[in-house]
């Protein structure tokens, strides 16, 4: 032939690939949680704002010294270090100083990813390791909330959030009360609405219910996350509220004030459903969701903080390789009745 | 009302939806490509044992003439595609770059290349047991893909009674068009084989399953099933992949064919519609297996086609007939693009097995880089036998093989689901291959 052969190559079957990438995926967590995040911002003010950053820098520069050269640019092209940085900062709480933010964020990746082996080795999510971390090293600033300070004092920043590392920290004028915190020490409940469009204090991103649970949707819509593990988690709590409502209704919490109050919502879209650190498997899921709802509800009625969503994430975390062993599907074909009689 | 009854269409559990790109050469009427000079034709184009040569160097055959014979119970006759001259028996290279012992044939450019009808039973009256005997004269394979000897499932372990014949018709693999040509060209053809293969074993009932992308075969075949046949034609959602026999009975019957054991074991045979064609034109008309339909298409092909090849015929050929690649082609694959084997050589023959020649370009071939498994569960929920492929890779890359044993790894038909549809660019499938082979090595490692 007059023309040569064109070099071929000899990559092996399948050629066909699904278009999606671990950055879309990556990408579609951040549109899912932007309506959140800006309510947040608008609510809390500039404060809130440079919280976030604060604990996405903390996230992105230490990925980009723990990592090793050639790693480096694909793994932070990936956008996973600012979904954790992010989702960090938006579990803080509003007057916290943007130090300890940024120390957050490393203590999130460097002892919640990065000393595991990197992405999809960790076994605990990264951003709530960080979030522990904190609570453990700074109790007082992780548990004093401001009041939302509305457009009007969008500008005005906490004289807290500048404190400078390890000074002294003014809260001065700061302290507002949750409604889990309401509830718990004063048997105090909010109003529902008030609950779901996030009138409240909290954490940065946890107040606004209604955004979270669209951003949710959306991700469940996308098949980002496993549409189980939210379900069974909201499930479980409001089962478990429920009947402790029918045992004594002056006590205990109703369920919608359980599902929309705290963190159980972010935690439940965002966190638990991280694909990294919860079970593989569908059956694995359920079991999963259901300890997280069962958990957080036993942390918040009858323990000694009143949440709960962290340290029942972090521990069913722990219990996922365990249900993942346990839950693995029938494989076709196998464990029929043969029809040779008996079982196979 | 049809857009619900789409919805509702019966398929298997889980599985992934590949874009069909039928489109390019479903259409297409089949054309016989013209005889070319040489044939190289290997002795194992199927599964099992190699035929053995019963020509001479030098010697003269006819078209249709035994060339190579059985020489296991799992193996079949080769036959010469053309009237010419034995050249050469020897090594050539095979589609995959592995040398195979092949007989090569100079086609005699003054022959009218007629074809001799090869003496066959009568299949009247004919007893399954007969039949098993007869099949490996014809040389016909499995045309699905897996090239099993034809005989080898019509082998029935003693006391199971055949109730249903399926004809599978999916034709799953993306681009493939050659067998939807058979269902919308031969349909007499095909529901004559169904008819024999129906009588000789006695079921009670053939249902042909093709997936509803292919509406002129169902209506075709519908057209032509007489009322006093025992024949169903059932439209199958389109999902990959539901050609395999396992995920085939399952769409049609509900039943799953217990791992380890065959579709014969549980009364059902199951056929590609290209082979019981096959069948039908050597029991009717003495046509042994030696003219394979072949789909070229793909971005990189100028001309996409359908086209009968006469076995042995080299790719490069095939290609020439209908324009050549393309510039930019990167990789060519015989067979499907999820399942196919990419050809090493464009002097590589058509095989039994080349139900297509594909041409890709850059942009299917780039891999995407790839990132660490973040278990999100695609592949999990793709796998149609239920394993878990990414527990697997990552045993794989850690070649913890025994490991990889204990997860059911011996069930995998490598479908290639798992890699199509991992975000992080993993290839699942091509570990598991590399894992099944090293078993296999190690195999016969302690058996020498």
């Amino acid at each position: 032939m007059k023309r040569p052969d064109p070099k071929l190559l000899v990559q092996p079957a399948p050629l066909l690939k699904q278009p999606l990438t671990t950055s879309m995926a990556m990408r579609d967590v951040l549109i899912a949680l932007a309506p959140a995040t800006l309510a947040g911002v608008w609510m809390f003010g500039l404060g809130a704002l440079l919280i976030l950053l604060a604990s996405i820098a903390g996230a992105v520069a230490t990925e980009w010294v723990l990592l090793p050269d050639d790693e480096r640019r694909a793994q932070l092209a990936n956008g996973s270090a600012i979904v954790t940085g992010l989702l960090l900062g938006l579990t803080l709480p509003p007057a916290l100083p943007l130090w300890m933010a940024f120390l957050g964020g490393v203590v999130s990746i460097g002892l919640g990813k990065i000393i595991w082996g990197g992405l999809g080795y960790n076994l605990f999510n990264p951003a709530l390791v960080g979030r522990a971390f904190l609570l453990a090293a700074f109790p007082v600033a992780m548990t004093t909330w401001s009041a939302q300070t509305g457009p009007t004092g969008f500008f005005e920043v906490a004289a807290s959030n500048l404190a400078a590392p390890f000074m002294h920290i003014d809260f001065d004028g700061v302290s507002s009360a949750t409604p889990l915190n309401l509830m718990k020490f004063q048997h105090q409940s909010t109003a529902l609405w008030d609950l779901m469009i996030g009138r409240t204090s909290g954490c940065i991103g946890e107040t606004s219910g209604l955004l979270l649970i669209l951003g949710g949707l959306f991700l469940a819509f996308r098949r980002d996350l496993d549409w189980r593990i939210p379900a069974s988690i909201l499930i479980a709590v409001a089962a478990f509220t429920s009947l402790l409502v029918l045992i004594d209704a002056e006590r205990y919490p109703g369920p919608l004030f359980s599902v929309f109050s705290g963190s159980l919502l972010i935690g439940a879209f965002y966190m638990a459903s991280d694909p990294v650190t919860s079970p593989l498997t569908p059956k694995g899921a359920w079991i999963f969701g259901t300890g997280v709802g069962l958990l957080v509800v036993l942390i918040r009625v009858f323990g000694g903080f009143p949440e709960g969503v962290m340290y029942a994430i972090l521990l069913m975390n722990a219990a996922t390789p365990l249900i993942d062993r346990y839950t693995q599907p029938r494989v076709f074909g196998k464990g029929l009745k043969s029809p040779r009689g008996g079982h196979e | 009302m049809i857009a619900l009854s789409t919805l509702f269409r019966r398929s298997f559990a889980h599985g992934v939806h590949p874009p069909d790109h039928k489109a390019l050469t479903a259409d297409l009427p089949t054309q016989r490509i013209p005889f070319v000079s040489h044939y190289v034709l290997p002795l194992n184009q199927h599964l099992g044992a190699p035929c053995k040569p019963v020509v001479e160097t030098g010697q003269r055959v006819e078209r249709g003439q035994l060339i190579g014979q059985p020489t296991a119970f799992v193996s079949t006759s080769l036959h010469s595609p053309v009237t010419g001259w034995v050249r050469d028996i020897g090594r050539r290279r095979g589609p995959d770059g592995d040398y195979r012992e092949s007989i090569e044939i100079e086609a005699d450019p003054f022959s009218t290349q007629r074809l001799a009808p090869s003496p066959r039973p009568d299949w009247r009256g004919m007893s399954v047991e007969a039949l098993v005997e007869a099949l490996p004269h014809s040389g016909i394979v499995g045309l699905g893909g897996a090239a099993l000897p034809a005989q080898v499932k019509y082998s029935l372990r003693k006391g199971v009674r055949i109730r249903h014949l399926i004809a599978n018709g999916a034709e799953c693999e993306p681009y493939l068009t050659n067998d939807h040509r058979v269902m919308v060209e031969r349909p007499e053809t095909l529901l004559r084989g169904i008819e024999i293969l129906q009588t000789l074993l006695g079921a009670e009932e053939t249902i042909i399953g093709i997936e509803q992308n292919k509406p002129e075969a169902i209506a075709t075949l519908r057209a032509h099933i007489r009322p006093d046949q025992r024949v169903r034609v059932v439209p199958l959602r389109v999902k990959y992949p539901q050609g395999d026999s396992k995920m085939m009975i399952r769409a049609l019957l509900n039943r799953e064919v217990p791992a380890g054991l065959h579709a014969a074991d549980i009364g059902i045979i199951m056929n590609n519609v290209s082979t019981i064609a096959a069948i039908a034109d050597w029991l009717e008309d003495g046509i042994p297996y030696i003219d394979r339909l072949v789909t070229v298409s793909g971005p990189g092909i100028a001309r996409p086609a359908n086209l009968i090849v006469p076995l042995g015929t080299p790719v490069r050929e095939v290609l020439r007939f209908c324009g050549g690649l393309t510039e930019d082609t990167r990789e060519v694959i015989m067979g499907g693009p999820m399942m196919g084997t990419p050809v090493a050589s464009l002097d590589a023959p058509i095989l039994k097995t080349s139900s297509g020649v594909l041409a890709f370009t850059a942009a299917e071939t780039a891999r995407p880089r790839e990132y660490p498994c973040i278990r999100c569960g695609r592949c999990v929920e793709a796998c149609p036998y239920f394993l878990n492929p990414s527990r697997l890779a990552r045993l794989a890359k850690a070649r913890m093989y025994d490991e990889m044993k204990r997860m059911n790894l011996s069930e995998c038909v490598e479908c290639g689901s798992c890699t199509y549809s991992c975000p992080s660019g993993i290839p699942i499938v091509q570990l598991i291959r590399t894992a099944k082979n090293n078993l296999r090595g190690r195999k016969r490692a302690v058996k020498t």
